[in-house]
């Protein structure tokens, strides 16, 4: 099949990884910011053939798991409020917040429909226009421009309704609150793919400018991830840091300037609460005032009560890369995917669930 | 008369009977059905293997089959997988209702297709309505009764280090073709179900190669899941070879597109088979013979070391982990 098979070819795989063996000499702890990517690169199980001067770390790309208690517990607190319809991506259901989860609240009655996208949630609400509607947004640059275009079509259509639990989040920001830390010694970034898709490769370049680590976007497939990390591996060893495109079938430095404009023609800037990161500034996106009418946290009086975090949970730690999964005393005992106690092993792009799913790299026989 | 089942036909009354006469009897007709006492009574002797299971897929129409073949198949396949040969069933409905007339009688020529096929009959049966919301269009339980050939000693416990793992086509198709039915979620593919009995199948197989140590259907959790019960049952490792799973271009596009694995994904007329290495050639090339085991192939092999662990080798050579299927990506596709 032309649009993935080449980009899984053993042949070409084996003669990048030969070449990645062969130029590394310097040492490359290169974050891969997108938990697609830790997903991937665990599955293929490409750690295990890098060299031992490379090494990955993952970073907090993956948006249900960087959302917060205080925020998860602001949508349960929505659901539970009567006549409200509370729509969600699949993933969200199981995150536990402070007390409770959607899932459970579902159980005990509340209305939490699981959609495959923004236009499913208005339909919703068009199908149900005594009740109020809540979409709850979470996601990154990739998300955002799609439940923008949903508000749009909302007001166009008069559908006064359907409203928007905004916490979507901005990438590059996290990026820079991981750096400004200096908890992480990094030498490269692999860039998100997706997110690069509607962003450009452009809101890297501080990332190379101001810190000096080499950036490069990388689709998900594994030449895709392998030659990103031959590009930073190459760029470690001439002493280098510049932005490139691993993924250009997707990526074009610009963006995709049209779904940029639906998102800020909606949603604002603002500050926004992450996991493990606590607030980062500039990184969270908002409803602008002419659309206050569709922003969920206005037009509802809930409260969601007292924020409790699980007891002896590092999902902080592991979203900044400052710890690994095994490193939990709770990892694969008190917490698997089957009874999560923390987000990262709920989501399927979560750290922790994929490296229970898959081995964190060595496995055993 | 409405074409709609009503609450009245499940009533025991009059209504009830004439639904059972017109619409379930004349398709599944056979001697110990048509005598309707309470239950059926025949003669058996040897080794019996029972089973039962419910169906509650969602659409109860999807390419390549509905509730109705699944039923059948599911309860075929269940015995199969003893090494026995499927006798009969019993076959029970719980219909919402609404449910029109033709929608179930649809699903009652789907099961005498099915059977006939299986060589399998319909000996009792059940048939209750419930009010609308109670369940969802029709749900089907079914039991199934078959005889253990002599000398046939199948089981999940029974794999041995330097077996091989044989499974008998592609994988997923079953899952992702119900999927693509689904309400907000349609794609268009030509992908069909691969729902089908497979009695005939095992025959053949236990034919060339009596010593057949397990079989089993991958249904829901798909392979992985299925692997891993039986690596813990016969306390021995798996490894699997990536480049030997045969997965449709259909399947792993649309796996790629909503993020799930080939691996863990249903199917309904597939099995694996664990073999010792002198039989597997064999067994292999007898099972492609039959029309349902086409793109049979030998994808690994059975360990000592790790019992309970299947690793998977990958594309790239490098070795993972697979585990069994955790939560519910696809929520009742069976």
């Amino acid at each position: 099949m032309r649009f993935v098979d080449e980009y899984r070819r053993s042949d070409l795989a084996q003669a990048v990884i030969g070449r990645i063996r062969r130029g590394s000499t310097r040492k490359a702890r290169l974050m891969e910011f997108c938990g697609g990517h830790t997903v991937a690169i665990l599955r293929h199980g490409i750690r295990q053939l890098l060299p031992p001067t490379v090494e990955m770390l993952s970073g907090p790309g993956c948006p249900v798991c960087v959302t917060d208690n205080s925020d998860l517990d602001k949508a349960i607190a929505l659901a539970r409020l009567p006549r409200v319809i509370l729509t969600t991506f699949g993933d969200m259901l199981k995150v536990p917040g402070s007390r409770s989860s959607l899932q459970e609240v579902r159980a005990e009655g509340a209305d939490v429909r699981t959609v495959y996208s923004t236009l499913d949630a208005l339909q919703v609400a068009r199908d149900n226009p005594g009740r109020p509607v809540v979409f709850l947004g979470v996601g990154f640059e990739t998300t955002a421009p799609t439940v923008a275009a949903s508000v749009l079509q909302a007001s166009r259509e008069g559908i006064n309704n359907y409203h928007v639990l905004s916490f979507h989040k901005l990438c590059p920001p996290a990026i820079r609150a991981i750096l400004d830390s200096g908890e992480v010694d990094l030498q490269g970034l692999v860039c998100p793919g997706h997110v690069s898709a509607v962003i450009g490769s452009q809101p890297w370049e501080f990332v190379a400018s101001e810190y000096g680590i080499p950036c490069v976007v990388s689709g998900f497939e594994p030449l895709d991830i392998l030659q990103c990390i031959d590009m930073l591996v190459s760029q470690i060893e001439k002493g280098e840091s510049r932005v490139e495109i691993a993924y250009r079938r997707g990526v074009h430095a610009e963006g995709n300037q049209r779904a940029l404009e639906l998102m800020y023609e909606v949603f604002e800037v603002c500050p926004a609460q992450w996991r493990g990161l606590g607030t980062v500034p500039g990184s969270g996106l908002r409803l602008r005032k002419e659309f206050a009418a569709f922003d969920a946290e206005l037009a509802f009086d809930f409260d969601p009560g007292p924020t409790l975090h699980p007891k002896g949970c590092i999902c902080g730690d592991i979203l900044r890369a400052v710890k690994r999964p095994s490193d939990c005393q709770l990892f694969g005992r008190v917490c698997t995917p089957a009874s999560p106690v923390g987000p990262c092993m709920v989501s399927s792009e979560g750290s922790c669930a994929a490296c229970y799913q898959y081995g964190d790299g060595a496995a055993g026989e | 008369m409405s074409d709609r089942i009503l609450m009245a036909h499940g009533s025991g009354g009059k209504l009830a009977h004439e639904l059972i006469a017109k619409g379930v009897l004349p398709a599944l007709s056979n001697p110990l059905l048509d005598r309707l006492d309470d239950a059926a009574v025949f003669e058996v002797s040897g080794r019996l293997a029972f089973t039962t299971d419910t169906y509650v897929v969602n659409p109860i129409f999807f390419p390549g089959g509905d509730i109705g073949r699944l039923a059948v198949c599911g309860t075929v396949n269940d015995l199969s997988m003893t090494g026995a040969v499927p006798l009969y069933l019993s076959l029970a409905f719980v219909i919402e209702e609404g449910l029109s007339q033709d929608e179930l009688g649809m699903v009652v020529s789907s099961v005498r297709q099915a059977a006939a096929e299986a060589g399998v009959q319909v000996v009792t049966g059940d048939t209750k309505v419930v009010n609308r919301g109670s369940a969802d269009k029709i749900f089907v339980n079914t039991g199934g009764v078959g005889l253990v050939p002599e000398a046939v000693e199948i089981s999940g416990s029974k794999a041995q280090p330097g077996d091989k793992v044989i499974v008998s086509g592609t994988l997923g198709d079953h899952g992702i073709a119900v999927l693509s039915q689904r309400e907000g979620l349609t794609f268009g593919t030509e992908l069909q179900s691969d729902c089908a009995p497979l009695n005939r199948l095992v025959a053949e197989m236990i034919e060339v190669s009596p010593r057949i140590h397990c079989l089993r259907d991958p249904t829901r959790g798909g392979l992985a899941t299925t692997l891993n019960e039986l690596a813990a049952q016969s306390r021995v490792s798996i490894r699997i070879y990536e480049e030997r799973l045969p997965v449709r271009d259909e399947v792993r596009a649309a796996c790629d597109m909503l993020g799930f694995d080939p691996l863990y994904v249903a199917n309904e007329g597939k099995l694996v088979a664990i073999v010792p290495p002198d039989d597997a050639e064999a067994v292999l090339d007898k099972m492609r013979r039959n029309r349902y085991a086409r793109d049979a192939a030998i994808i690994g092999e059975v360990g000592e070391a790790s019992p309970g662990r299947v690793v998977m080798k990958t594309r790239l050579g490098a070795s993972r982990i697979v585990d069994m299927l955790v939560g519910d990506p696809l929520p009742r596709i069976c």
